[in-house]
């Protein structure tokens, strides 16, 4: 089948209906053509799609609203759901000291954990670019972390690190301070967590070193000529030019690290302790949920924490037409 | 003056890079050498370098729990292998669907998956959990396996979508002139060509599999079912704080197929980060 180019472009590009042309008895012929064409493209697309179709439905989106539909039921698998309305959303806001707990420990740990992580992240993307030698070596070390941090054995190494008689504390021994164990105290075990988190800078590192190598080299001679120096050239190229990718990697690790679950889970020894301090928001869910089995309650947090999400990825939104900079406007 | 003070500074930036890489690995590094010495001296000696090698940790820790450790990395080599396969094969099926046919709601299903990358999971586990235990796929493999066949990873879908829109059509046509369908098309022109995409979906996959803890740990509570992380974890709750050793050792065999990936693919996964990245 040859095509003009002109009939070539709808047909390979979109599915928009052709323009009706004006004389008819001509455009016929490939019209019908394309239709069967169009048919048969239809039927394939969704073929190749059947299994993501069935996962959606079954896997996705089903469950999100039978989830909804849990949260207004008091139900525990051994009884049938029990209408109930609004109370689990009520009790959660009025009633639940721990729950309220639970978004505040979340809460610092994100505020905390990802500024600092990107910041760690750009400081040492910026470093590495400009054709340091060595750069795939270092990249590599400094990516490694974030392969690993999610995984038990490095909760498990943390929790000894930071342990009453762990490497941190005989470090601190050598200069006279001796105190309890970071993990086992209140007052520090989530630090050790936004440690941690810190720890896996690596990813956002990479994304960063990929966005650093799109601004033009051309920019900094031009600023050079001019005479800016590095922190100017910084201020006025660099993060401008970067905003979109300090956008992404933001929107990223802020929905990541707000279900941050296992380091927890492994550090606290399952319960979020010591009194409560590392009960992230998506652990106490797992606590009623699965131990306590009040999956309607469970439900109902699980809806919080999309509508929270949800919310903060739109302000993120919202608040990048005042920062990001995107190349095309003018 | 700036020609001679550049080697400097370019070589104090190296020793800085050095040391605070050193930093990063240093905990790391510290449980390897942990985990080869005695009993007793790991929280004495806080230096890397053991004086006294054993690998008493490593038989020790490797029989410490119902079945040896080999078992546990077994199943979790099971369900790994099985997910990546599942992620392969589902996923790029759609992303073909995706970047090359035409069909209608194309953009209300694209936008759909590209929200459900967004979606967390606890937004769905709770039915995800009634439902698999009301066809009896507790302590199975299933409820971890059967998602990914079903593309439920819809991150690599985008990420081969757009990887599939870099390829030139013109190799489409070719294909369509010569009378392949879209099937063979997708089989024999397109497949090939998404090798590092398919390598990094396969990479991201396994580690990401392996490492997870959320859904074995809820799926597979029978202790003959047990993964190594699942496994790891009961160890740490089972063991007093005497044996740190063994559990090191365990740690650190369980964290090898990771760092053996990231080794050998560490090409797919820089790219794959950095182009799904953005664009």
């Amino acid at each position: 089948m040859t095509l003009r180019p002109a009939e070539a472009g709808p047909a390979a590009g979109t599915a928009e209906p052709p323009a009706a042309p004006p004389a008819r008895r001509r455009a016929r012929r490939p019209r019908r053509r394309k239709s069967s064409r169009a048919r048969s493209q239809a039927w394939a697309g969704y073929l190749f799609l059947a299994p993501w179709f069935i996962g959606l439905f079954a896997i996705t989106l089903g469950p999100m609203i039978a989830t909804l539909y849990l949260s207004f039921n008091d139900y525990s698998m051994l009884t049938p759901p029990h209408w109930i309305g609004l109370d689990n959303y009520h009790r959660m806001f009025t009633a639940d000291d721990r729950f309220i707990h639970s978004l505040r420990v979340t809460t610092v740990y994100v505020a905390v954990s990802v500024p600092l992580q990107l910041a760690f992240a750009l400081g040492l993307a910026m470093a590495l670019d400009k054709g340091l030698r060595g750069l795939p070596i270092y990249r590599s070390v400094f990516y490694l972390p974030s392969l690993l941090g999610g995984s038990v054995a490095i909760a498990i190494l943390w929790r000894k690190i930071f342990g009453t008689d762990g490497i941190v504390n005989t470090f601190l021994g050598w200069f006279g301070y001796h105190g309890e164990g970071w993990v086992t105290s209140p007052d520090t075990a989530l630090w050790t967590l936004i440690i941690l988190h810190v720890w896996t800078f690596g990813a956002p590192m990479v994304i960063f070193l990929a966005g650093l190598r799109q601004i033009p080299r051309e920019l900094y001679e031009a600023a050079r000529v001019d005479g800016a120096g590095r922190w100017r050239q910084f201020r006025s190229i660099t993060l401008p030019l970067l905003t979109p990718i300090i956008f992404f990697n933001a929107v990223l690790e802020l929905i990541k690290s707000f279900q941050s679950f296992t380091q927890a889970f492994v550090v606290s020894g399952g319960n979020g302790g010591p009194v409560d301090s590392t009960l992230f928001y998506t652990l106490y869910l797992y606590i009623k949920g699965f131990k306590n089995y009040e999956m309607g309650y469970a439900a109902a947090m699980a809806w919080v924490l999309l509508l929270i999400i949800g919310a903060l990825t739109a302000v993120n939104f919202l608040m990048s037409r005042f920062w990001v900079f995107y190349g095309d406007e003018k | 003056m700036p020609v001679l003070f550049r080697p400097a500074s370019r070589l104090t930036k190296h020793v800085l890079l050095i040391v605070f890489g050193l930093f990063m690995l240093y905990p790391l590094l510290w449980m390897v050498s942990s985990s080869i010495k005695p009993e007793g001296l790991i929280f004495r000696e806080p230096g890397l370098v053991p004086h006294d090698v054993t690998g008493a940790n490593y038989s020790g820790g490797w029989h410490a729990l119902k079945h040896s450790f080999g078992y546990y990395l077994w199943n979790s080599a099971v369900i790994t292998v099985l997910a990546v396969v599942g992620n392969l094969v589902a996923c790029s099926l759609a992303a073909y669907a995706f970047a090359r046919l035409e069909f209608p709601l194309k953009k209300l299903w694209f936008t759909v998956m590209l929200l459900s990358i967004m979606l967390p999971h606890h937004v769905t586990v709770v039915p995800q959990y009634i439902m698999f235990s009301k066809i009896g796929w507790i302590n199975t493999i299933w409820p971890i396996v059967v998602p990914k066949f079903l593309a439920t990873d819809a991150f690599f879908i985008f990420l081969m979508v757009q990887f599939i829109r870099t390829l030139p059509r013109e190799l489409d046509e070719a294909a369509a002139i010569d009378g392949a369908g879209h099937w063979r098309t997708f089989v024999q022109v397109i497949l090939p060509l998404c090798v590092p995409a398919l390598a990094t979906t396969a990479i991201f996959t396994f580690i990401w599999t392996w490492n997870d803890f959320f859904t074995q740990n809820l799926y597979l509570t029978n202790s003959d079912n047990l993964t190594a992380p699942v496994a790891l974890r009961q160890f740490l709750d089972a063991s007093s704080d005497s044996s740190w050793g063994p559990m090191f050792a365990m740690s650190i065999i369980s964290l090898g197929p990771i760092f053996g990936f990231f080794l050998a693919g560490q090409k797919y996964l820089v790219r794959g980060m950095a182009t799904t990245g953005f664009k």
